[in-house]
């Protein structure tokens, strides 16, 4: 039987209780906040930093026009020198170089964990299984930069020394050399890097297709490789994009391990050159950060080097988009709906 | 042997296939062969309590001393079966009796499981099913699973998907159509579905669900049909609308069904095998095993002294 | 969970579905070869030039590779820079998650705090890294690293392990967060039954109980930013050997620029400054050996962690 007292002493716990859960409340609420603050803070200070060099060149800083590499440094010295800053910046090599290797990386990198991903989860046998697992945990925790160093100790003087002929050489010879730092080792490389990160989302994927599906494909006279493919990967298509949006992210902020095996020229290879395309070098956007970071100094370097990162952090964020965008239409097929007869 | 002396329903018949007579007031069969080549009538209706309705069977399956253990346990201890199209046969059973493992043996999904083992044999049209591709014997025996599991596509794709899996080329979708409505309509699911035959399979209601699953199994043109308790998960609405079907289906396929609804044995099943424990205790016309049961277990389950 | 293993064989398939599986299993062993030709190969270059007193010699200036010493300071520095990341991505990334997981209003905000978290996961790391160079030159953050007539330096292991905590945040919250999220409601409501607070649940039941998560999420953070290599060449201040400010001890080395292991491998790598590939394969095969051990920690932790589950 509740008395008055008991009231009271209840309603004071209640008081301290609730002003307690208040205040932590109140101060988790802040820390979330705060987080919330300093990505606003990091996408304004960069866009901030960035603004003079777009200001600058408008739409013609994505465009061609110019040796990057030159430019660059006409606007490293142009505080020193001169005393008026210069800021013309036309990246489109940077662009160019960064597509080609992201796209490559993300094309080879989507067949082969995809095939590998299914290998895993169905197909092969027990102790191939058991390998395959920690193979791909340890290649997906193996740093880039040691990943930079066998890349540019082993695959860059192969490619030099066994992939490209004299003739090659030759025809390249005014604008650009071919040593081996190429499109070739810096696509392999991160193509490496990140399929682990795609096999492990996929497969994630796959597993959680629920097994009776199988099961009815398989009872309907369908081989199990056609099961899989029809059924399996249909089902895991928002995991087969999340990884791919996840290995992208990845591949286009990847600086270092590019920094040290795809050249440092600021050149963009021609597909019109034919398959020496692959033997050229180039650099993208993350590497000329990385590469002129000691350039800081320099105000309009700083503004420049700045914008590059602006167009990085940019396209990450659309990527989150368009990923989330993606996954929008298949849900339509897999909420199961209630009785609507 | 009772005399037929009304135009008979109209089926090609092979000489020696074996005719059921049922007789509508008593529910008593009786068996005859043909000698030579019949032709019958199947336009034939029965309303009369006096005409005699004959519903030819043809065997399609047979099942010989089988026997089937997971690792050491024994699931189905030499159990001898015939499975006949024009027939809905009914496995009866408390849980754990085989009815199950029997079922999914005759399409080897049995062989899923990686302790299962065989011993006998059993044949479609003659042929041990052991000696075909797996692939190839489950387009001719598909199944019907107690879940409904209707893939995550639209409706036309998931009666389309056998279809397309057998054609050698891709086939279009206009083509596909004809085949798609006849399986939905054999079915009994077309008139629901069909302005809306994109729509995702998944907001089917559970008993729509199910048809289209039997259709789907349909769409392949199976010589039998298996299912396993397909009633289970559904309504007593949808359980009806599902039993009718089985019953019209049972001229074109041979239907083998697992219940452990024994009103829903009795309704529907035109014989029944008891088992328990994973022998076949009582194989019996439905009538005769509800009606008349030979074995004290049968006569035990049947009465609900267990279940 | 039992696979889906008939006893088809495949010769009954059609020639490009078994194409497909030739492809599957070559592209799996490839990645095998790759795997064991990479550490195989680390292995062999590493140990040559490895020598114990590498281990605990600091880098020298020199001209031979004989003179320019050994890995202490890069050692110091990765242990403090990574200590300094998980102090603050640890305690952080649990109060995000918590606060996720317990409270999430309005539910505006929660949907904002998970983009949020998702956004610094998907930021490249030279994003941070540039993010760390403006954030601190600002003078109010001046005594986290050296100042020099007004002017901030703003490099060194406090900007550097701010950077890297961000780097490793997200994956703390996740881990924290589904370990939270798994315990069963009736916990809860256990705890609020016997008259005690939001709060005091959180501490004394579901923290407690979501140890193992809090531990493999800050392990797996910090294998992450064990990793980095742009944040800390940006940010550090690249010295070879670790430089402090001013005079108080640990706070001052803090205060102060250094080198890791990744930078040490970048620099020493052909393509950095000092060129001494041996060197670099020596200090690449202690980073991979560090970061092969916290993974089967990791391994072991989430096993056990799986076995204490929640029926």
């Amino acid at each position: 039987m509740r008395t008055a007292i008991d009231d009271e002493l209840l309603r004071l716990a209640e008081d301290e209780g609730l002003s307690q859960d208040q205040r932590a409340e109140l101060s988790l609420g802040a820390l979330v906040c705060g987080v919330i603050v300093l990505l606003l803070a990091m996408v304004v200070f960069i866009v901030a930093q960035a603004w003079p060099s777009f200001a600058h060149n408008g739409l013609h800083w994505f465009g061609s026009g110019g040796n990057v590499d030159q430019q660059l440094e006409s606007i490293f010295n142009s505080t020193s020198y001169l005393h008026k800053a210069v800021y013309t910046f036309h990246a489109w090599p940077l662009i160019w170089s960064t597509i080609l290797t992201t796209a490559g990386a993300v094309i080879l990198a989507f067949i082969c964990s995809l095939f590998i991903a299914i290998f895993m989860v169905e197909f092969a046998p027990v102790p191939v299984q058991r390998i395959l697992e920690p193979v791909v945990r340890v290649l997906a925790s193996v740093p880039s930069v040691i990943y930079g160093l066998i890349g540019v100790l082993v695959l860059v003087p192969f490619i030099g020394n066994h992939l490209i002929t004299q003739s090659e050489r030759a025809s390249v010879t005014p604008v650009i050399q071919l040593s081996g730092y190429s499109l070739l080792a810096a696509v392999v490389i991160l193509t490496v890097m990140i399929a682990p990160i795609m096999i492990s989302i996929f497969a994630d994927g796959l597993r959680a297709v629920p097994r009776n599906w199988l099961e009815g494909s398989l009872a309907l006279g369908v081989n199990r490789w056609r099961t899989f493919w029809k059924v399996a990967v249909l089902t895991a298509r928002p995991a087969l994009i999340a990884g791919t949006v996840l290995a992208t992210a990845r591949a286009l902020g990847e600086s270092v391990m590019l920094s040290m095996v795809s050249g440092s020229v600021g050149f963009a290879p021609n597909p019109a050159d034919g398959l020496i395309l692959f033997v050229e070098p180039s650099r993208g956007l993350a590497a000329t950060i990385l590469h002129n970071t000691d350039e800081l100094s320099s105000p309009p370097m700083e503004h420049t080097l700045f914008a590059i990162a602006a167009v990085l952090l940019f396209s990450s964020l659309m990527l989150s988009l368009a990923g989330w965008g993606a996954k929008q239409p298949m849900k339509r097929y897999f909420q199961v709906g209630g009785a609507e007869a | 042997m009772d005399v037929i002396n009304q135009p008979l329903p109209v089926r090609q018949l092979e000489p020696g296939a074996t005719l059921t007579v049922r007789r509508p007031l008593d529910g008593g069969t009786a068996q005859i062969r043909l000698l030579e080549e019949a032709i019958l009538d199947t336009s034939f209706v029965s309303s009369s309590t006096e005409r005699h309705v004959v519903v030819p069977t043809l065997e399609r399956m047979r099942v010989e001393e089988l026997s089937i253990n997971y690792g050491q346990k024994p699931a189905v201890r030499s159990v001898s079966l015939p499975i006949r199209q024009g027939e809905v046969l009914g496995l009866i059973g408390p849980s754990g009796c085989g009815k199950t493992t029997l079922l999914r043996s005759l399409n080897r999904l049995t062989e899923l499981t990686k302790s299962a083992s065989l011993i006998g044999r059993v044949t479609l049209d003659g042929v041990d099913i052991a000696e075909l591709e797996p692939t190839a014997l489950r387009r001719r025996v598909t199944m019907v699973f107690q879940q409904p599991n209707p893939f995550p596509m639209s409706v036309f794709d998931n009666v389309a998907y056998v279809l397309r899996e057998q054609a050698k080329r891709k086939p279009r979708k206009m083509s596909l159509r004809p085949q798609v409505e006849e399986a939905l309509a054999r079915a009994g699911l077309l008139e629901e579905v069909r302005d809306n035959m994109d729509h995702p399979a998944l907001r089917l209601s559970g008993g729509q669900q199910q048809r289209l699953c039997i259709a789907r199994a349909l769409a392949a043109n199976p010589e039998v049909l298996l299912l396993d308790e397909p009633c289970s998960a559904l309504d007593p609405q949808s359980t009806k609308v599902i039993e009718d079907l089985i019953v019209k289906l049972r001229e074109e396929v041979a239907v083998v069904i697992v219940t452990h609804n024994l009103q829903q044995a009795h309704r529907i099943a035109d014989h029944v095998a008891f088992m328990y424990l994973g022998e076949l205790v009582e194989y019996a016309p439905g009538h005769a095993l509800f009606g008349n049961p030979k074995e004290q277990r049968t006569r035990e389950y049947v009465s609900g002294a267990f279940g | 969970m039992s696979r889906t293993r008939a006893l088809e064989s495949s010769s009954s398939w059609r020639w490009t579905d078994r194409l497909g599986l030739a492809f599957a299993w070559l592209v799996g062993l490839l990645f095998c070869v790759i795997c064991a030709a990479i550490v195989i190969y680390l292995l062999v270059q590493g140990i040559r030039y490895l020598h114990p007193s590498f281990l605990w010699t600091n880098p020298k200036v020199g001209n031979t590779q004989n003179e320019t010493g050994g890995i202490l300071a890069p050692l110091l520095g990765t242990a403090l820079v990574i200590a300094l990341a998980m102090g603050i991505a640890t305690p952080v990334g649990v109060g995000i998650a918590v606060w996720l997981s317990e409270y999430a209003r309005p539910r505006q905000l929660a949907r904002v705090v998970e983009s949020t978290v998702e956004m610094f996961a998907g930021a490249p790391s030279i994003v941070l890294a540039l993010f760390g160079v403006i954030l601190f030159r600002a003078s109010f953050l001046g005594f986290l690293t050296e100042k020099t007539g007004g002017v901030v330096y703003g490099k060194g292991f406090f900007p550097a392990g701010a950077m890297l905590s961000l780097l490793a945040l997200p994956l703390v919250v996740t881990s924290v967060r589904e370990g939270l999220q798994a315990i069963p409601n009736h916990v809860r409501e256990a705890s609020y039954a016997v008259g005690k607070t939001k709060i005091a649940t959180i501490r004394r039941v579901l923290l407690p109980a979501v140890r193992p998560d809090i531990i493999t999420g800050s392990m797996i953070g910090a294998g992450h930013a064990l990793g980095d290599t742009v944040i800390i060449v940006i940010l550090l201040g690249d010295t070879y050997i670790l430089q402090g400010v001013g005079h108080v001890p640990l706070l001052g080395t803090l205060r102060g620029t250094g080198d890791t292991l990744t930078s040490y491998i970048f620099d020493n790598a052909p393509t950095g400054d000092l060129n001494q590939p041996n060197k670099a394969f020596a200090a690449a095969l202690v980073l991979l050996v560090i970061v092969l051990i916290l993974n089967v920690i990791v391994d072991i932790f989430g096993r056990k962690a799986r076995e204490l589950k929640w029926t």
